[in-house]
């Protein structure tokens, strides 16, 4: 891919931008602007007359937080009706991963129908951007995304990795 | 000079020779018109059917691997007609195949795949099961065969009969139960079987050293040539290093025939262990080494190996010949770096380039010791010092011998035994970590290209030659 470099001009500061104070007086007005629209449209939403809602500060965690039907969230490998996993190593979601974060070795399968398996499944949380592309590109369904575990959070990079065993285990 | 004809193929004038097939002259103008059973070195039986063309004047479309060009054929093979055809023989192909592709090995080079996807993208009208037969059968030390995913192409018994002359797979059964098989009480082991996993156009013969290690399309290619015997087959090397947790953590993931068909078994197997036992790290300064060579000049025997590169023979001749003036080499392949030979590759000289060094002189001029004399050398103490190339002394003579020795001094990608036993160790490249030429035994010059980096301290055998030399 070429790279086209487009050159910008600084913007040229007057001198009511060198003198700040203005500027400072100009800010402060956008913060009590906003401060006094809101206030009004809670007035308005408390008393019951209509008009467009304000802004709203979540209280997480003590409200936890509402997400989007499709939203996603912490992987899951799912398992045949015999209990195995799924996820037949083809290597499809590590291919199609943008993130790279997806680690999978394979190996011969006991059974010589299902031919291949994973020996490892890592997922690096880390480093995963959460696009969803590895469940599409899954051709055995072997892979989701559940909708409401956002509570990933560890005290090191390492443990942001996720083996198969905790993948297989329903957060 | 065999006759010329000219012929048109999808409105292209194209040459041939006369009585060559459409489908060859063809494939020899790089034009691609779909095929399975057709090999240039297997001949064409014709019954694959997926080279159907339309030829103007004839109301039926023929098979293009079986149709003599001649002056002023009219041939198209992209037309809807061409396309109808190649479309209904590639599914009846796929009517009992299993499309496992995600758990095949051969997925992402298939000829399945590509034909699907360049040709033929039908919606299959099949509504009966498909027909079962076995799985991952173990054919030998190098081939596992799923007869499920077998298109009855028989490639691969025409390599048998025709090539390694080995007749160890047969095509059994009828109709529907039609399937490759092995002829009862037989192993698939001849000297070249690995060639079948990269014949069998589908994934029905894979290979097992390879399977699963790593998906083909995360491999790298590089031109090179196979040190596996003095042949110097042109190959491709595939390697895998963007993702390490591949293939064992190896980095040479398979080696690949470039040019000529075939590679043998030998060489293609011979080194999955490319990354092990490697030197590491210099174990001392370039100059203590040199001053060593200095004090040891005059009782100093030199052994080399016929993996040397010719840029590396003649940075070793100016080093030892020229400027340190020593008398006693070994480079005679005798009898450690020979092994079986035979009429299609394999060559008894299992190193690439003695004939490098030979054109430098060794072995006319500068005549070898014998492993023998050597070793009389050492005991009746004519040769104090010894500096080895690549090569492993202490397995020919034994460790014992070589505690005589005053100095010795190790050159080369891998410890072996040898290497343990040095007082320095001079780490080099392998030949996929360096550019370089052999020349064959026919006198061939080829060059071979680095497709890995050189690990630890590595580096080519004759900068390490030319360094020493130069603070002489
Ligand atoms: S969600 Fe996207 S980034 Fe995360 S593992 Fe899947 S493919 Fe990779
Ligand atoms: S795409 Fe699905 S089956 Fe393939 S490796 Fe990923 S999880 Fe496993
Ligand atoms: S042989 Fe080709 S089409 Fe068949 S399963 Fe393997 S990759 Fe897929
Ligand atoms: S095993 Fe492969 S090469 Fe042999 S007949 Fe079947 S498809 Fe052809």
């Amino acid at each position: 891919m070429a790279m086209t470099v487009k050159t910008v001009s600084r913007p040229s500061r007057g001198l009511l931008e060198q003198i700040y104070i203005w500027e400072v007086v100009r800010g402060l007005g956008i913060t009590f602007r906003h401060f006094f629209v809101n206030l009004t449209r809670h007035i308005l939403a408390l008393i019951g007359l209509p008009g467009k809602p304000g802004a709203a500060t979540i209280q997480y965690p003590d409200v936890p937080a509402v997400l989007g039907a499709r939203a996603r969230t912490r992987h899951r490998l799912l398992r045949r009706e015999d209990g195995a996993p799924r996820c037949t190593s083809c290597l499809l979601c590590e291919t199609i991963c943008p993130a790279r974060c997806i680690r999978i070795t394979a190996e011969e399968s006991p059974d010589v129908m299902v031919e291949k398996r994973a020996k490892t499944f890592d997922i690096d949380l880390g480093m995963c951007v959460f696009c969803g592309h590895c469940v599409e590109a899954c051709p055995v369904d072997a892979i989701r995304m559940d909708v409401d575990f956002v509570e990933l959070a560890s005290y090191s990079r390492a443990d942001m990795i996720l083996d198969m065993d905790e993948l297989l285990k329903p957060s | 000079m065999t006759k010329k004809v000219t012929f048109t193929l999808d409105g292209k004038a194209l040459e041939a020779r006369e009585g060559q097939t459409v489908l060859e002259a063809a494939t020899d103008a790089g034009i691609m018109i779909p095929h399975y059973c057709w090999h240039r070195s297997l001949g064409n039986p014709g019954n694959c059917r997926m080279c159907l063309v339309e030829v103007e004047g004839t109301p039926k479309p023929q098979v293009s691997c079986r149709l003599p060009a001649r002056e002023g054929l009219v041939v198209k093979s992209l037309s809807p007609a061409a396309k109808r055809a190649q479309t209904s023989a590639l599914e009846l192909h796929l009517v009992d195949h299993p499309l496992d592709c995600p758990v095949c090995d051969q997925s992402g080079e298939c000829g399945l795949q590509d034909y699907y996807m360049g040709i033929g993208r039908y919606v299959s009208v099949l509504r009966e099961d498909k027909a079962h037969a076995k799985k991952r059968q173990v054919l030998g030390p190098h081939i596992v065969l799923d007869q499920e995913r077998c298109i009855l192409c028989t490639r691969c018994t025409r390599f048998v009969a025709q090539i390694s002359k080995s007749h160890e797979l047969g095509i059994f059964g009828r109709g529907h139960n039609e399937a490759v098989d092995l002829v009862p009480g037989r192993t698939l082991d001849n000297p070249y079987s690995g060639n079948l996993a990269d014949i069998c156009p589908v994934g029905a013969l894979t290979d097992r050293d390879f399977r699963f290690q790593v998906r083909v399309w995360y491999l790298d290619e590089t031109e090179s040539i196979c040190p596996g015997c003095s042949r110097g087959c042109p190959i491709s090397a595939h390697t895998s290093t963007q993702r390490p947790w591949h293939n064992k953590g190896r980095r040479l993931a398979r080696l690949k025939p470039r040019v000529l068909d075939w590679l043998c078994d030998e060489g293609r197997y011979g080194f999955s262990d490319f990354d092990s036992d490697r030197l590491g790290r210099l174990t001392a300064p370039l100059s203590e080494v040199r001053s060593a060579l200095q004090t040891h000049r005059d009782d100093l025997a030199v052994v080399a190996s016929g993996s040397l590169s010719n840029e590396d023979w003649k940075a070793f001749k100016s080093l030892f010949v020229d400027k340190l003036k020593v008398k006693r080499f070994l480079f005679t392949p005798e009898p450690d770096q020979v092994g079986s030979e035979d009429e299609l590759l394999r060559r008894r000289e299992k190193v690439p380039n003695l004939e490098g060094g030979r054109a430098l002189g060794f072995g006319t001029e500068i005549k070898s010791l014998t492993w023998e004399s050597l070793g009389q050398d050492i005991a009746g103490g004519r040769v104090r010092s010894l500096y080895v190339v690549d090569r492993d002394p202490a397995k020919v003579l034994g460790e014992k011998l070589l505690h005589k020795l005053e100095l010795l001094i190790y050159q080369g990608p891998r410890m072996g035994k040898t290497g343990g036993l040095a007082r320095y160790r001079l780490p080099a490249t392998d030949w996929l970590e360096e550019n370089g030429h052999f020349t064959n035994f026919q006198g061939k010059i080829q060059e071979y290209r680095q497709a890995l980096k050189p690990l630890g301290d590595a580096r080519p055998d004759w900068k390490i030659f030319a360094d020493l030399e130069a603070g002489l």
